[in-house]
């Protein structure tokens, strides 16, 4: 009320006649500060008696012990709470932003990066470059939109410029019997890691395996629909249909579905100090000429192309330990997925662009791959954490008709292909001062390229800014 | 494969329609609301509690154990003010519960019923991990608890309203053994008024401002942040000039930085139980200011 006066009493100055002088309106001006300044005085002295009659409406609850004088004093203290957030901006949106970036050490060229034995999977999956880099920037912006919905969006900014969307999608509230459709993009729920954001990591990168079969990461542009189950035991399971645009997938141009996946979790407590979570998950994609370059025997360019089925089977487990489920000293995670990788289809060799020797050659292709890592991450004290992972990729059994038939490439003419098995070891040492911040050191002997070690030594920052996010299992 | 199929589909269908219970189902964020839901709702209240008295409440993950339990919950009652802004959204939103959803009448934040103390003025991180409602750690005024009692009970009463005069009745009983005890616990906690203390983290502010306690620093330089070397001394320094007469850590905080503190400045470091299961005696709401009142009063001895 007072505000309301305070604003028609300064409107009502302002609508004087403008042939007023000079020193009216001077004296006008003062006029209306002195009463500003009274109605604040007032409007504080309101509040402050506001506060203290909450406070005394308490305690009379208290001694009368009536529930319903409590109620009341509560409607009263939501009341005041709620009428200093009515302003204009009181729907915002849950906003933060992460800071990342890294100082990289490689024996080896990062620009050369490759998993060899396995399909270049298209994501950005080298290690950071040399020298000063900066991360990806992500901004991340949720709320509730209605009672019904609840929606995300996490854009990264690249640090050569550039916005991808990493996750946009919409989510249901309001569905019953534990079901929760998503829709939009967003990271597929299969495996452990896939989910999770790259920041929230215990280690820099992606396992060698998130690398070589899913890009990195797994994104679905599509649905997913997820039933938890009203057990005591965590019981999840969900379908996931999408476009199946990337890698293991390909963008096809095509109506229908492109990807569909189904996964199972499930997990629970043991005692107060352990928990758990473990799943398996199947994905499915078809991919259309889904195409990588090489170079054949005579350092000629090459684009082969694979069209065909790609299966994806993962199964994950994790645990985690702290003294009577006080993670806050001392805490051990340890964490392992493993992948089965089937491709089914053909395979397109073209060198036109190149030595042109053969031109385009098509033949059956037909691999069974897999790899795991396993992963140990260790709090000791309060914001320090050491943690150790082992990766490797099994070349398993391929069969390139191409070569096998006769087609004319040999199998040096796959260099990128060829028969390896890819290891690598990696430690890491954090520090993070509290939930928001995080320096971290790592080091990494990587045998992803045939032949050759780098040697990987990173020291990365992880800054989160903002709303206070909560982060998954 | 069929068969497979056909006892799978069964299973399954036997876990949807295994029979609702009769009884109200309650998530309680921390041992003090699900000890308090169980004194309004007797044998007619299921009550899982999310985090158990040796937890740290800031440090709290959602486990897929939460997210099971969210599922089948009737109602969440948690703190609010954002204690627990870094698990309790996540399960809310993995839980595939419309009822327990922000909003609906599912969702019971105690922080709303209760007048908070310390409400920041200005919010910013370079304070440490403000909340900006105000300070959270509210279970330890009890007479917040009869304010939450008496909207709790309404609540209960509205979401099984055939039990609705059992759990006012069961309400109103509370409320008068918890008012008589709150007279007691005021006249027998007389001796404390003005008992200079240190703390751990700003989590007995409200125990401190109920009983008229006083406190002279906390072992945390900032809050959420884990205490140093650096301010430990300057902490002893500050003890020499303005001594306190105790540590008072919750059984939950790590013992190391305060036991280093009693040893240089020659006071004792009491352990309260903070909510209720932090130690033996504290095996209900009564039991816990019971047993944090005995232990305070100690010191004075």
């Amino acid at each position: 009320m007072a505000r309301f006066l305070i604003a028609l009493c300064i409107a009502i100055a302002f609508s004087a006649p403008v042939s007023a002088q000079e020193s009216e309106l001077a004296k006008i001006r003062d006029e209306i500060r002195q009463m500003k300044q009274q109605y604040e005085q007032r409007i504080q002295d309101l509040e402050k008696r506001l506060a203290d009659t909450e406070v005394k409406a308490g305690t009379a609850a208290v001694a009368a012990s009536k529930a319903e004088q409590s109620a009341a004093s509560a409607e009263t203290a939501t009341a005041a709470a709620a009428s200093a957030r009515s302003g204009e901006n009181a729907f915002n949106p849950a906003v933060s932003l992460i800071l990342q970036g890294t100082f990289a050490r490689e024996s080896q060229d990062p620009n050369t990066y490759r998993l060899n034995g396995f399909f270049p999977s298209g994501g950005e999956v080298g290690p950071p470059k040399r020298s000063f880099g900066l991360g990806e920037t992500e901004l991340n912006v949720t709320a509730n939109i209605d009672p019904y919905f609840r929606g995300v969006a996490i854009a990264s900014l690249a640090p050569e410029g550039g916005v991808s969307i990493e996750e946009a999608y919409f989510q249901t509230l309001a569905l019953p019997q534990g079901l929760t459709l998503k829709g939009g993009r967003f990271f597929s729920g299969l495996g452990y890691l896939n989910e999770i954001h790259q920041h929230a990591w215990d280690f820099q990168d992606a396992p060698l395996a998130y690398k070589a079969f899913l890009g990195n990461q797994f994104r679905q542009n599509g649905l997913q629909l997820k039933w938890v189950a009203p057990t005591d035991l965590f019981i999840e399971l969900a379908a996931e249909l999408g476009s199946g645009d990337n890698f293991p997938g390909s963008d096809r141009n095509k109506n229908g579905v492109g990807s569909s996946a189904l996964l199972a979790h499930v997990g629970g407590d043991i005692g107060n100090s352990y928990a758990w979570r473990s799943g398996v998950s199947f994905l499915r994609t078809s991919p259309r000429a889904r195409s990588y370059q090489d170079v054949d025997s005579l350092g000629g360019a090459v684009t082969n192309a694979f069209t065909g089925s790609a299966r994806l089977w993962v199964a994950d487990a994790v645990l985690k330990w702290s003294p009577n489920g006080n993670s806050s000293y001392r805490n051990l995670k340890l964490q392992g997925e493993y992948f089965r990788f089937i491709q089914d289809g053909s395979l397109n060799y073209n060198d036109a662009g190149g030595s042109a020797l053969f031109g385009p050659v098509t033949g059956p292709f037909n691999a069974t791959q897999s790899g795991w890592y396993a992963q140990a991450a260790w709090q000791f004290l309060p914001a320090w954490r050491v943690g150790y992972r082992y990766d490797r990729l099994n070349y398993g059994s391929v069969s390139n008709g191409i070569v096998i038939g006769g087609l004319g490439p040999q199998a040096s003419d796959f260099p990128i292909l060829a028969n390896y098995s890819p290891t690598r070891n990696s430690v890491m040492f954090d520090w993070s001062p509290t939930e928001f911040s995080r320096i971290r050191l790592q080091f990494s002997s990587d045998k992803s390229r045939l032949g050759l070690t780098d040697n990987q030594a990173l020291v990365q920052y992880i800054y989160s800014l903002g709303a206070h996010g909560a982060h998954k299992f | 494969m069929t068969t497979n199929l056909k006892i799978c589909l069964a299973s399954l269908a036997l876990l949807v329609t295994t029979p609702a219970v009769a009884a109200l189902n309650i998530f309680a964020c921390t041992p003090e609301w699900g000890a308090l839901s169980k004194e309004i709702g007797g044998d007619k209240a299921t009550v899982y509690n999310a985090t158990n008295a040796l937890q740290d409440p800031h440090r709290v993950e959602a486990r897929p154990s939460l997210i099971a339990r969210a599922r089948s919950a009737d109602l969440v009652v948690c703190t609010g003010a954002q204690l627990e802004i870094g698990w309790l959204p996540l399960v809310l939103t993995q839980a595939g519960n419309a009822k327990i959803q922000l909003g609906q009448a599912g969702y019971f934040e105690v922080a709303r019923t209760v007048t908070m103390l310390e409400v920041p003025a200005s919010i910013d991180r370079a304070q440490g991990d403000v909340h900006p409602g105000g300070n959270p750690h509210l279970h330890l005024d009890p007479r917040n608890i009869a304010k939450a009692a008496g909207a709790l009970t309404e609540r209960m009463a509205q979401l099984d309203p055939a039990a609705a005069e059992f759990y006012r009745a069961r309400g109103k009983a509370f409320l008068a053994r918890w008012t008589e005890a709150i007279a007691r616990w005021e006249k027998e906690a007389a001796p404390l008024k003005g008992l200079p203390i240190v703390v751990y983290h700003k989590n007995m502010s409200y125990l401190i401002a109920w009983l008229g306690m006083r406190e002279v620093g906390s072992l945390e330089p900032k809050p959420g942040l884990p205490p140093t070397a650096s301010h430990l001394s300057a902490l002893l320094a500050q003890l020499q000039r303005d001594p306190a007469r105790a540590i008072v850590l919750a059984a939950y905080n790590d013992p190391r930085g305060g036991d280093w503190l009693a040893e240089h400045a020659k006071i004792p470091v009491v352990i309260l139980p903070f909510t209720v299961g932090g130690n033996e005696k504290a095996n209900d709401l009564f039991g816990l200011f019971d047993d944090s009142i005995a232990r305070l009063l100690a010191v004075k001895k």
